[in-house]
């Protein structure tokens, strides 16, 4: 179908130099998005690791597995290294920093050396955390709800304190790298209107980083004072309040939940214009929900306190406001839908997972609804209902998101193709191995079963059956993990060579060779048409010298 | 114990079924959304599969009715179940009347309840049917967390105050409880049971148990050994510090000026930290009982006082042991 396939160029950004100095000191936005990729996904395992133990131990109604203060210790530790150390860094740090430069026809980021900072403060935060778990661990849940982490658990709260305080840093600085480079840096003709939805909602995500991340950085700042020189600002006894703790905690841990899925939000619009050769339906209104979720998402923290001994009235504010913040991500969800209607779909490996990801964010955030009710969320909060709702978000949202756009560019990453038919099938098992694990546990906390139980009544006969279903599909979903994990690496050396644009994309990231050069484009873009514009009409649509022209619409 | 379908919970409060009402309706709503948008992106992906590897399709704005109607017509549906979760959870937490007050006290890993009548029990409750019981709970390390699922309420058990939660059981039987707040080591194993008892039984039960002080009487003995009667008065009519007669449930005038409720928890804050509510007209006089009293003494304490306002309750005190064979053995420890 090819007229003809431009060579791989001689120099690109991954044989430019050797040596592992030229990657460890490197300020190529795209080598240290490389870097944050083999480091997020070796935290990936590990907390992968602690969730195989988890659902094993659950098969059974009693502890068999392990003791309860291990048990207490694994939950823990698969939390705090997931959502710090995989899931809030995977998407922006990783896809972002590779293509937030490209998409807007950049030469890199702003602060190149913040970049590369950005980097070794994650992995300082990433050692000292993966050094409090090997000392013996954190029983506190990812949580760190006081006053146990301050004054009774005996395990080592305050160096995994330090690891996230420091890690937090990073996520600041590659906020503000974004915000800086997308305002300033966008090639000639690349208005705000004309960014792909992708950059937009990093540019959201990047505002809570910068905004929320320090509310956390203080808030384990003062659980470090308590717990070392008891101030006694969460104890009751000095005149503190525990509860005070959680307030602060969930300031920034609600919005974290919109750092992790809102760059996943702006994989799915591209995955889903792009795959289905179609402008994003209603743009203007997927690129301001992202926006909007990223300002709302900072007023609904007291939806965790509703049986807190929060007050009755804040209660009812919280959760009107939590309704209003759904609003939004529906928008979002109908859009993308729309966008298919009378398009050109095609069913490759990235598609997939974007159209999983539509399915299950769907149900994750209408299970939501529950939990911003107030008269079910008490009875479902801290129970499995709640476990089963994040996952479904964190997992079937952005991890699949995050696999979606893997793939996607991969291509424009390595240089080579990863082999279709694997793909199309570890998303199919990845899909069924997902719900079949989590979609039990919505049972499970309707019927009373509380989170972060290590044994259950044995007279639960249905609990024990719904674990098991659990623990079936988490094995599939294991495996459906794993295939990727296997052919990605097989591709980087045995893969076809990836063309320039592979998907005949008229996105910027596409208009450069595949692996790009160092500096991303051979010349600077210049940007005259809308995103996602397949079929310009009589122009030439792309700046960059070898573009291999558009085959023209057949009706 | 199971329900007909064994994957709904059982059932058995007065307000049970209004939540279950909200979970179906969230549910409907759920299922037919997801329903929905799965079926039009399964019609649209087969419907506008690529048929051709150079086709490409008209491109399409948007709409702003569509965006409109969209957005709309969700923000009402959400804004219906938002009223109807919060009137269920206004009934859920206004504190009924006449309630039967049951003091609980988590620790780490085991609850001790004490009825008003000095029956003390732990990691088991026995209540009446039909009748409102009003747990008063705090905490002497953690917070815990008092989560009834046949009853589908739960409420924070928070160091250094009371929260409350109550109940109507509907059915007599033996339900499941947990601490739904992760507390530490034996967090799984701190679960018990509420046994709900006809009321015959549970007068039954109750005089069976019946050798203990009820709080209150423990609460008088205690304002006497720790001193209080030197100023609040011998009977509590008051003194150098105010008569505590009637103080419950009234609104005290506070000597910087507004007025509060007085209330378990201004109770409470006034035997810690005397200096932090100061009736108008005393002076800042009292010393801080904090560290002092456990958390059962408190509740001893304030119980007394909260029986310097109401009436005595009916139910039996001090009858012998005698009449019937309690249902269930009652476990009487020390701590």
């Amino acid at each position: 179908m090819e007229e003809f396939t431009i060579p791989p160029p001689r120099t690109n950004y991954l044989n430019a130099e050797y040596g592992i100095k030229s990657w460890l000191l490197t300020k190529d936005h795209k080598r240290i998005a490389l870097l944050y990729l083999g480091s997020v996904s070796f935290f990936f395992l590990i907390g992968s690791l602690y969730a195989m133990a988890i659902r094993l131990e659950l098969l059974t109604p009693q502890g068999d597995l392990t003791q309860s203060s291990t048990y207490n210790k694994i939950f823990t530790q698969h939390g705090i290294i997931m959502v710090f150390f995989f899931l809030i860094p995977a998407i922006p740090a990783t896809l972002g920093n590779f293509l937030v430069p490209m998409m807007i026809g950049a030469k890199d980021l702003a602060f190149p050396r913040i970049n590369l900072l950005s980097w070794y403060i994650y992995m300082a935060g990433g050692i000292i955390t993966i050094y409090a778990l090997l000392a013996g661990g954190v029983d506190t849940g990812w949580t760190f709800y006081t006053p146990y982490s301050t004054t009774f658990s005996n395990s080592y709260v305050l160096t995994t304190g330090v690891g996230i305080f420091i890690t937090g840093f990073s996520s600041i600085l590659t906020g503000l790298n974004f915000i800086v480079t997308i305002h300033t840096m966008r090639a000639p003709g690349m208005t705000w209107y004309r960014l792909p939805l992708f950059i937009w909602a990093h540019y959201a995500t990047s505002l809570i980083m910068i905004l929320g991340t320090p509310v956390i950085a203080i808030t384990v700042l003062l659980l470090a004072f308590e717990r070392l020189a008891h101030i006694g600002i969460f104890d009751p006894a000095a005149g503190g309040d525990p509860v005070l703790f959680q307030h602060l905690f969930w300031f920034y841990s609600h919005p974290a939940v919109y750092i992790m899925v809102l760059p996943a939000m702006g994989v799915v619009s591209e995955l889903i214009a792009n795959f289905s050769r179609k402008n994003v339906f209603g743009y203007k209104f997927v690129a301001f929900s992202s926006l909007a979720i990223a300002v709302f998402g900072f007023l609904v923290w007291g939806h965790h306190l509703f049986v807190a001994s929060q007050s009755v009235y804040a209660g009812m504010i919280f959760s009107f406001l939590s309704f209003a913040v759904a609003i939004p991500s529906a928008i979002k969800v109908f859009n993308w839908t729309a966008t298919l209607y009378k398009g050109s779909i095609s069913y490759d490996t990235p598609m997939l997972y974007g159209l999983g990801f539509i399915g299950l964010f769907t149900i994750g955030g209408m299970t939501g609804m529950f939990l911003a009710a107030l008269a079910t969320d008490v009875h479902l909060s801290d129970t499995y209902f709640i476990v089963a709702h994040f996952h479904y978000i964190m997992v079937g949202g952005t991890l699949l998101a995050y696999l979606g756009g893997l793939h996607y560019w991969w291509p424009k990453i390595s240089g080579r193709m990863y082999p279709e038919g694997w793909g199309r099938f570890s998303a199919l098992v990845v899909f069924v191995g997902f719900n079949l694990t989590f979609s039990p546990q919505f049972v499970l906390g309707y019927m009373g079963m509380p989170r972060r139980y290590h044994t259950y009544p044995a007279d639960m006969v249905s609990w024990q059956v719904l674990h098991v279903l659990s623990t079936a599909g988490a094995s599939i979903l294991g495996v459906g993990l794993l295939i990727p994990l296997i052919y990605l690496a097989w591709s980087l050396r045995y893969g076809r060579i990836a063309e320039s644009n592979p998907w005949h994309l008229p996105g910027l990231e596409w208009q450069t060779p595949s692996p790009p050069p160092t500096e991303n484009f051979l010349e600077t873009p210049i940007v005259t048409s809308e995103p996602y514009d397949f079929a310009p009409e009589g122009t030439e649509r792309t700046v960059v010298g070898k573009f291999e022209k558009q085959a023209p619409a057949q009706t | 114990m199971q329900s007909w379908f064994p994957f709904i919970p059982e059932s058995a409060s007065t307000l049970s079924g209004d939540v279950d009402a909200v979970y179906f309706y969230v549910s409907g709503v759920t299922v037919f959304f997801v329903t929905l948008i799965s079926l039009v992106v399964i019609f649209f992906v087969i419907r506008y599969r690529r048929r051709n590897a150079f086709e490409i399709p008209r491109p399409i704005e948007g709409s702003h009715k569509l965006e409109m109607l969209w957005s709309v017509i969700p923000l009402v549906i959400a804004m219906s179940i938002f009223v109807w979760g919060a009137k269920v959870y206004f009934a859920q937490y206004r504190p009924p009347q006449n309630a039967l007050e049951v003091y609980v006290v988590g620790k780490q890993w085991m609850w001790k309840f004490q009825h008003p009548t000095g029956q003390r029990e732990i990691n088991e409750l026995h209540v009446p049917v039909g009748r409102k019981v009003k747990l008063i709970m705090t905490t002497e390390d953690v917070i815990h967390d008092v989560f009834i699922p046949a009853f589908r309420i739960k409420m924070d058990v928070v160091p250094g105050k009371y929260t409350s939660e109550w109940f109507e059981a509907t059915k007599p039987g033996r339900y499941h409880f947990f601490c739904a707040e992760y507390c530490g080591m034996n967090h799984s194993g701190m679960r018990g049971y509420i046994e709900v008892m006809e009321p015959k039984d549970f007068d039954n039960w109750l005089s069976g148990n019946a050798n203990q002080m009820s709080p209150a009487a423990a609460g008088q003995a205690m304002f006497e050994s720790l001193g209080c009667v030197s100023c609040h008065g011998a009977n509590a009519e008051g003194g150098r510090g105010p008569a505590l007669l009637g103080v419950y449930g009234s609104n005290v005038v506070l000597s910087n000026g507004p007025a509060v409720k007085a209330d378990e928890g201004y109770l409470r804050e006034s035997i810690i930290n005397p200096q932090a509510k100061i009736v108008t007209g005393f002076g800042p006089i009292m010393p801080s009982f904090q560290g002092q009293l456990t958390e059962e003494q408190l509740l001893g304490l304030v119980a007394y006082i909260k029986s310097l306002s109401t009436p005595k309750p009916e139910t039996p005190t001090a009858k012998p042991p005698a009449t019937g064979t309690p249902p269930s053995a009652n476990p009487v420890q020390p701590r």
